[in-house]
């Protein structure tokens, strides 16, 4: 029997009917077509379908839709600014060639943002432990990790 | 994952009379693990009753003596309090530890114990620590309430609402991970409660399990070479591709040793 599930996604309110069922991420990717969030593993380990839900990096594949009822929540869609200009995160990342072939990269800066927010002036070993949740099968993490230092001071000031 | 109807429980009473009403409807904690499971169809349950919005369910309290903490009290938030990391700092180590990031914004404690996964962390720290785990009916002491492999004392339609964790005088939790699932190998909580010595082992065995010649070694001398020369038997541990009962075993021996020096410190 499908419920009715409303939340903030990107600053704008979305309701939708869906099964009980449909998973957050397939929420977001198949109702509000904001396919950024990848599906990458569907088992909670890789986290490329990693969001924010009320402030907290979040597994979209491993939670129902239901469960962030009410909640507000940002993608990779929703995180450069207005005028197109990249965020910080996104431009470091850019800039260090932190990416491949790209698909762990948005998990991947939906989880540094919300490090460097938690560690502001993060050491290497400190970025290397909490990026734990998050793989990527190109890079070798040393650049992913280069951007992620580059960019903390930056995303720091931005609040 | 098969199809299921769903709802909020408003309390702690609300959920209990939907789990009365269909007894084998499964509460949703975090969902941490529940929604993986469903998700391989390994778990199947035709009604969720999903307690997270219960705020009564969530939240530490410290006394000086006990912390307190709510069932749904979320992993990175007991990780982050500075009442745990002041009066049990090894509690708020174990729960730092417990996946990635991601998966410790959404699970709880709670659900960890009741799941009582073979390799969880949590049960270690109930065990080793000697906590009580009260339900909507009555109170568990930890050593009554891990059963076996994914089964625990509670009874059906009973509720975690919270857990009492009394500080010891010195604690500490190693953990040998497995990389990929981030679950332990063997992890071990070594606590000096002040009156006797707690040595708790997950990940090791189908259910945490106590060491107790190590605990009266330590409590003759509370030292690392008290338990270093102390083997458990490989019979019956835990054996699959990431390591073999025998070498779980030695695991044992070793973090118990590690966890012995971090207390120390």
């Amino acid at each position: 029997m499908p419920v009715k599930v409303s939340m903030t996604v990107n600053g704008k309110p979305v309701s939708a009917e869906v099964e009980e069922r449909t998973l957050l991420v397939n929420f977001i990717r198949e109702h509000l077509r904001l396919t950024g969030t990848h599906v990458g593993c569907d088992t909670a380990q890789c986290g490329a379908c990693t969001i924010e839900m009320n402030g907290d990096a979040v597994k979209a594949c491993n939670m129902l839709a239901m469960q962030a009822e009410g909640a507000k929540i940002t993608t990779i869609e929703g995180i450069a600014a207005a005028d197109g200009t990249l965020h910080p995160m996104q431009e470091a990342f850019r800039e260090h060639h932190a990416l491949q072939c790209g698909f762990c990269t948005p998990g991947m800066v939906i989880s540094a943002i919300d490090l460097v927010r938690r560690h502001p002036n993060p050491s290497e070993e400190v970025v290397r432990a909490e990026l734990d949740g998050n793989f990527c099968r190109c890079t070798g993490y040393h650049n992913i990790v280069k951007a992620i230092l580059d960019a903390a001071p930056k995303v720091a000031a931005m609040r | 994952m098969y199809a299921f109807t769903y709802r909020k429980a408003k309390d702690v009473k609300d959920a209990a009379a939907g789990l009365a009403k269909n007894a084998d409807a499964k509460l949703l904690a975090g969902g941490q693990s529940l929604i993986a499971a469903m998700k391989l169809r390994l778990s199947a349950p035709p009604e969720l009753i999903d307690l997270g919005t219960i705020s009564e369910l969530r939240g530490i309290k410290s006394d000086g003596k006990n912390v307190v903490i709510g069932a749904m009290t979320r992993h990175a938030e007991v990780a982050a309090s500075t009442d745990v990391k002041k009066a049990i700092p090894a509690l708020a180590y174990l729960a730092s530890q417990i996946g990635d990031r991601m998966v410790r914004n959404m699970g709880t404690l709670g659900g960890a114990i009741a799941h009582n996964d073979p390799a969880a962390d949590y049960p270690a720290a109930v065990v080793g620590l000697g906590a009580t785990v009260e339900t909507n009916k009555r109170k568990i002491d930890a050593d009554a309430f891990f059963k076996g492999i994914y089964e625990t004392a509670l009874d059906p339609g009973e509720i975690i609402t919270s857990v009492s964790f009394p500080i010891p005088k010195r604690a500490a939790y190693m953990k040998f991970k497995q990389p990929a699932s981030r679950f332990a190998m063997v992890g071990v909580m070594v606590a000096d409660t002040g009156k006797d010595v707690r040595v708790a082992v997950t990940g090791a065995g189908p259910c945490v399990f106590r060491v107790k010649e190590m605990e009266q070694a330590l409590g003759k001398k509370f030292a690392p070479d008290s338990v270093a020369n102390i083997k458990v038997p490989d019979k019956g541990l835990n054996s699959d591709i990431h390591a073999s009962a025998e070498y779980r075993a030695h695991l044992v021996t070793v973090m118990a040793k590690r966890a012995v020096e971090a207390a120390l410190k």
